[in-house]
């Protein structure tokens, strides 16, 4: 459905490679995670998709046909987008917002209202509620899920997101990733999720694109991930979940030597970021 | 006889609608030119800082000096190729444009510029075209900066635009230019109550159509482009109809009760036998349409222009009196047919259009003079028979302790003396002249606006001022002029001139030929009183100086 043919972007024309030689093929109805920390070159990959970017060498094709040869406005109409940071007119309705890109295309107005009813109760918003409020009548996890909305509006087989749950508190978000899964199943969408989120990556995705310096280091499905890093950065990360998780259970197990093991956890992960400036990153 | 509250109201709806249509153009070329300017300049940070620096030096123009830059430059460049008048409503709406581009510009750049990255890349993620992203996201965000900046423009454009009257443009500024000259301070505060209650309506309007786009967003367009309709529909279609059914009354001065016109003398029956009549005698004529009489900016000037006016009317010629004009700006809009006629003095052309720098013998700076202005095609219907020439004047008590007489007399005490004049006074020639003709050194000199030059010299504030010599105020303030033996100021003889549209209409020289050697400075001196003192209207000085002035008539009654 997607794939990306020894890809390479640089910003400027000295600057350091954004994404040097990336190669993935991403297959119809599958669920991708683009993991890396800020800089390491994964929203550049996802933005060459629709061209929001366009990469300085290589190819892209979307369902066979290279984006090269498409009109970028058109592209996008196509293919879902959904960024952190949501980007709501903040004038229009929520209704107003999720019929934007149906408006674009000229549908008609009968089937512009049902499909935002659709839409709405698809990401568990009530439309009769939610229709006309604005976007600062919301909480953040309710505006992601009209962000999600707005982004299925045109019924796109490629649906693309940009940390959508970076922003939100963990209970939300992990609530928002159930949903997103059950989205992606239902409508067959072929899905690519950039995230700096080790734990929402494993949990969601079919396959984890591990990047790192403009460089793809490992693409695995979660278990072969976990199972078998492919190098020490790889295997850094996958530690800091486990350490995060053995800190959780010491905690669990006795109210005494909890804070002493706790704090010795977190010198571990000191220790590990210390080896490897590269390595570090806000891990949450 | 003085000009009450209620003939100032009557009088202003025709300079209200001249005033509100200067500044509709002038807002709306300014957006018209400013909003795709800065739509293009937005994403473009080094081009729209030398933009927004230029529009930033043309604001720093004192308004004044902006408007009157436009005459030349509109003169020098043919109206800009498209043969726009350096005369009245071009140069004040090109200037008044100018002034209102900065904040509209600098508001929509940066109302544009201040758009949420986040919402635009969502948008264009949403697959919106460059176009679909300005009109549909970047536009709506930015508009309440953007109604702001034109809010701004718009009470700036409006406070501006009284600076519009000595360029010949009809405004709210006729008030405050002729209230100022004549002393009258209702006409003065009425021009100010006025201006300012419009530029407080017209940002209540925009303010209220900011609500209502703001609520509405597809009405981004819709909505000030109805309020503007509506606006226009006012200012060109209800406005004059309110006006006085005597044709516009573009003088204020001219709002005095209609005295009949008291014609004395000069509607004396039949013809004078044996006056060789210098015009044919009236016959059927082409039409010349209205007839427009120029003032410059002081009492004398607004009278003889309602003198001109009187005149002409009763010759049965419709006239507007244009009035408050720069000096400079009156002669060349009169050689260009912008004006038809007005009063100017010898020794004024002699100086800023022949660029004599030393006074001459009267006869020979009226004949010099009269064969310059037919050389530019303006007729001279010869001196009035008064002057109003420059000269220095003291208090009496001065005069007599110092033993004052001459202009000479004041060289040894100069230099603890302050002089005061009229803005222009201390920059001509004839200052010069008479500098270095008699050796004068004042301690201090100060600029003073000529209607309150007279007051400062009694209450002594200054010791010597620039006088004219036709004003009654020399004699009412108690004031003595001092001989010039050496004639280094010239002589300043009041002549009518006409511009080449009228010049040869029979009707026109029948009026205003027996004007002729008809107006003794004593005369005018006691009408110049009146108005600056009594605070009579101008029309009813002209009417008291008709009935008084031995006119002698060439042609037929009409």
């Amino acid at each position: 459905m997607i794939e990306l043919a020894d890809v390479s972007k640089r910003y400027g024309m000295d600057g350091r490679w954004a994404v040097e030689h990336a190669n993935l093929t991403v297959a119809e109805g599958e669920l991708v995670a683009l993991l890396g920390e800020s800089g390491s070159g994964k929203t550049t990959l996802l933005k060459m998709i629709n061209r929001l970017i366009d990469p300085d060498a290589g190819t892209v094709r979307v369902a066979g046909r290279d984006v090269r040869g498409e009109d970028p406005v058109a592209l996008r109409r196509t293919i879902g987008y959904v960024i952190q940071q949501v980007g709501l007119l903040p004038h229009l309705s929520v209704a107003d917002n999720v019929a934007m890109v149906p408006r674009l295309l000229g549908w008609a107005r009968g089937d512009i209202d049902r499909r935002v009813d659709e839409l709405l109760a698809l990401v568990g918003l009530s439309p009769g509620e939610y229709r006309t409020r604005f976007p600062d009548q919301l909480s953040g996890g309710q505006r992601q899920r009209v962000g999600v909305a707005r982004a299925l509006a045109a019924r796109p087989k490629v649906l693309l997101l940009d940390e959508p749950f970076g922003a939100l508190d963990p209970i939300t978000r992990v609530g928002l990733q159930g949903e997103l899964a059950r989205i992606h199943r239902e409508l067959a969408l072929t899905t690519i999720l950039v995230t700096h989120d080790m734990a929402e990556a494993l949990s969601l995705a079919d396959r984890v694109v591990v990047m790192c310096a403009g460089e793809i280091r490992q693409i695995a499905t979660p278990r072969a991930l976990v199972t078998a890093p492919a190098d020490a950065y790889v295997r850094k990360l996958v530690d800091v979940v486990r350490t995060q998780i053995a800190q959780l259970h010491a905690l669990a197990d006795g109210a005494g030597a909890a804070r002493g093991e706790a704090s010795e956890g977190a010198r571990d992960l000191e220790a590990a970021r210390g080896e490897s400036p590269g390595a570090t990153g806000d891990v949450e | 006889m003085s000009n009450s509250v209620g003939e100032l109201i009557a009088g202003m709806p025709p300079l209200l609608a001249s005033h509100l249509a200067l500044v509709l153009v002038a807002l709306a070329v300014a957006c018209a030119l400013g909003l795709p300017l800065a739509v293009a300049l937005a994403g473009r940070p080094r081009l729209a800082s030398p933009v927004l620096t230029v529009a930033g030096a043309i604001q720093t123009v004192p308004g004044l000096a902006l408007l009157a830059l436009m005459v030349p430059v509109l003169a020098a460049t043919g109206g800009l190729g498209v043969g726009l008048s350096s005369f009245g409503f071009a140069p004040a709406a090109i200037a008044l444009t100018l002034y209102a581009l900065l904040p509209i510009l600098r508001n929509a750049i940066t109302g544009l510029r201040g758009v949420d990255a986040a919402t635009v890349e969502a948008a264009r993620g949403m697959g919106m075209s460059r176009g679909q992203l300005l009109w549909r996201v970047e536009l709506p965000l930015a508009a309440p900066v953007i109604a702001a900046g034109i809010r701004t423009a718009s009470v700036w454009t409006v406070g501006a635009a009284t600076l519009a009257t000595p360029i010949g443009q009809p405004c709210l500024g006729n008030y405050i230019f002729a209230g100022l000259q004549t002393r009258n301070w209702t006409m003065l505060l009425g021009g100010v109550i006025a201006a300012a209650a419009l530029a407080l309506i017209l940002d209540a309007i925009l303010a209220a159509t900011e609500r209502a786009v703001s609520r509405r967003p597809r009405g981004v367009l819709a909505a000030p482009v109805a309020v503007f309709g509506v606006l226009v529909v006012v200012v060109f279609g209800v406005l004059p109809r309110i006006s006085a059914p005597d044709g516009p009354r573009v003088s204020p001065v001219a709002q005095a009760p209609k005295t009949p016109g008291t014609p004395g003398r000069s509607a004396a029956p039949g013809t004078q036998p044996g006056a060789a009549s210098p015009v044919a005698p009236v016959a059927p004529v082409a039409p010349i349409g209205r007839v427009k009489v120029g003032a410059k900016t002081f009492t004398e000037q607004y009278v003889l222009a309602e003198l001109l006016r009187a005149r002409l009317e009763a010759r049965g010629l419709e006239v507007d009196v244009v009035e408050s004009l720069g000096s400079n700006v009156v002669f060349e809009a009169l050689r260009h047919g912008d004006l038809d006629a007005y009063v100017d003095y010898s020794g004024t052309l002699w100086t800023n259009q022949l660029a004599r720098d030393r006074g001459a013998p009267r006869w020979q700076i009226l004949s010099e003079v009269e064969g310059y202005v037919a050389r530019e095609h303006v007729r001279s219907l010869g001196p009035l028979g008064f002057q109003n020439a420059y000269a220095l004047a003291v208090r009496r008590d001065t005069a007599t302790k110092l033993g004052l007489h001459a202009l000479g007399d004041l060289a040894p005490h100069a230099g603890r003396l302050s002089l005061g004049a009229d803005y222009e006074f201390l920059s001509r020639r004839e200052w010069t002249a008479v500098r270095t003709s008699y050796g004068l050194g004042f301690q201090r000199t100060a600029s003073f606006d000529p209607a309150l030059l007279y007051e400062a010299a009694s209450r002594g504030e200054v010791d010597v001022i620039s006088a004219f010599s036709s004003d009654g105020r020399i004699a009412a303030y108690n004031l003595v002029v001092l001989d010039d033996p050496a004639a280094a100021l010239p002589s300043y003889d009041a002549m009518i001139l006409l511009g080449p549209r009228v010049s040869d209409d029979p009707r026109v020289l029948c009026a205003l030929g027996p004007l002729r050697g008809a107006l003794p400075v004593e005369l005018m001196r006691r009408a110049n009183l009146m108005v600056d003192h009594d605070h009579a209207s101008a029309k009813a000085a002209a009417a008291w100086l008709l009935g008084q002035a031995a006119i002698t008539e060439t042609c037929q009654a009409p």
